[in-house]
C-alpha cells in the first residue's frame, strides 16, 4: 500500500488509492465540507490549494473540524520555517486543527497555499484520530513551510471534514480541495 | 467516486551518469503530480542540491522557502526570483552506498489560473533532512519538467526518477 503521509509520496499499487470527492470553488466560500465519507478505506488524504480573500499580507492555517464537532476536543502542533527563522508551537484543547496554510488576499495575486493532510485510521472506533500535514506557500519574498500534526480526542469514525478560514475570511475562487481514500 | 488513481506516468533509472533528467509531454489529465527520486551525485562531498524548472522556463520566475536540520540545528531560508527551485539533494561519493530520497508534490499543475506551488521533502542521511515550498510564477499548465544537478557532477548510475499522476474526482 501507499504509506500515508509519506503517503503523499510513495507511489504504490494504483488501486489502493482512490479519489472520493473534490470541491473546486467557483466563488468565494465560507467553508468547505466533505460529508458522508464512507468507512471503506483505511486512511484519508486531502490535497488542497487555497487562498483567502481580504487584504492581509500574511497567512493562516485553515481550521479543520471533524463530524461538525466544535467543542474543544482537538489539539495540534506545528514546526515551521519562515524563510529566516524556525519555530514550533503546541496548542491544547482547541476547537480545531490547523491546515492547509493559506495566504490572505493581500499576498501576491495568483499565489495559493498548498497542503497535503493525512488522516490516519479514520474509521477506527477504538482510537482517537490523528492527522499530519505538510503545508505552506511561497510568494517570491514571503512564505512559510510547516509540518503539522493534530488530534481529535474522539473514537467515532470520521464521516465529515470541514475546512474553515480563520477570522471572517472566505476561501476564494479556484481554491480546490480533493479527498482521497487509501486502502490497506 | 472517480475510482483508483495515483498512476505511474514515467520512470527512469540512470545507466550512464548525466546531469539532467527531463519528463516531457506531460498530459493535463491529472490534478497533482508526484515525483519521487533517489539519487547519488558523482561529486566528492556528502551532498549537494538538485533543482527543477518547468516548461523550459529558465527565467527568474521561481522562488522557495525551506526548513532544514543538519543534525545539530534547524534553520529556514528563502530564495526569491531564482532560475529554478532547489527541490532535492543528491548524496555524494563520500557517503558510499547511500542515495538520497526526494519526494516532490506539484499541486494543481495543469490549471491555467493560478501560479504553481510545489512542496518537497528531501533527505540526505546522515547530513540533512529538509522540506520546502516552492513557487513558479506562471499560470501555464506544466507540460514538462527538468531536474538538474546543481554542479557539474552527474547523477550516478542507479539513481532513479519516477513520476506519478493523481486525478481528483
Amino acid at each position: 500500500m501507499i504509506l500515508p503521509g509519506v503517503i503523499a509520496s510513495v507511489g504504490g499499487v494504483a488501486s489502493s488509492y482512490e479519489s472520493i470527492a473534490t470541491t473546486t470553488l467557483t466563488t468565494s466560500t465560507a467553508s468547505v465540507t466533505f460529508s458522508s465519507i464512507p468507512a471503506t478505506f483505511t486512511h484519508l488524504q486531502v490535497r488542497a490549494i487555497s487562498r483567502y480573500n481580504g487584504s492581509g499580507t500574511n497567512e493562516g492555517g485553515a481550521l479543520i473540524t471533524f463530524n461538525a464537532d466544535s467543542a474543544t476536543s482537538y489539539n495540534y502542533h506545528l514546526l515551521y520555517g519562515t524563510g529566516s527563522a524556525t519555530g514550533a508551537q503546541g496548542n491544547a484543547n482547541t476547537s480545531y486543527m490547523w491546515s492547509p496554510d493559506t495566504p490572505f488576499g493581500g499576498v501576491t495575486a495568483s499565489v495559493f497555499g498548498a497542503g497535503i493532510i493525512d488522516i490516519l485510521d479514520y474509521a477506527n472506533t477504538n482510537k482517537y484520530k490523528t492527522i499530519r500535514a505538510l503545508t505552506g506557500y511561497d510568494a517570491n519574498g514571503s512564505g512559510l513551510i510547516a509540518l503539522a500534526s493534530g488530534a481529535w480526542r474522539n473514537t467515532n469514525a470520521v464521516n465529515s471534514i470541514t475546512f474553515t478560514p480563520p477570522s471572517s475570511a472566505s476561501f476564494v475562487q479556484y481554491s480546490s480541495f480533493a479527498l482521497y481514500g487509501v486502502k490497506a | 467516486m472517480a475510482g483508483a488513481t495515483y498512476t505511474p506516468i514515467a520512470s527512469t533509472t540512470i545507466g550512464t551518469a548525466i546531469t539532467t533528467v527531463s519528463f516531457s509531454s506531460i498530459s493535463g489529465t491529472f490534478t497533482d503530480l508526484v515525483l519521487v527520486y533517489s539519487t547519488k551525485s558523482q561529486g566528492g562531498y556528502d551532498y549537494q542540491n538538485s533543482s527543477i524548472t518547468f516548461n523550459g522556463d529558465t527565467g527568474t520566475n521561481y522562488s522557495y522557502t525551506q526548513l532544514y536540520g543538519d543534525g545539530s540545528s534547524a534553520a529556514s531560508n528563502r530564495q526569491s526570483s531564482q532560475n529554478n527551485i532547489l527541490v532535492g539533494v543528491d548524496i555524494g561519493t563520500t557517503q558510499a552506498g547511500k542515495f538520497s530520497v526526494n519526494i516532490l508534490n506539484i499541486m494543481n499543475y495543469s490549471n491555467t489560473t493560478t501560479y504553481k506551488t510545489l512542496m518537497t521533502r528531501k533527505n540526505a542521511t546522515p547530513s540533512l533532512v529538509s522540506t520546502a515550498v516552492g513557487l513558479w510564477r506562471s499560470t501555464a499548465a506544466i507540460t514538462s519538467m527538468t531536474i538538474s544537478r546543481d554542479d557539474s557532477n552527474g547523477f550516478s548510475v542507479g539513481s532513479t526518477f519516477a513520476l506519478y499522476g493523481i486525478a481528483a474526482a
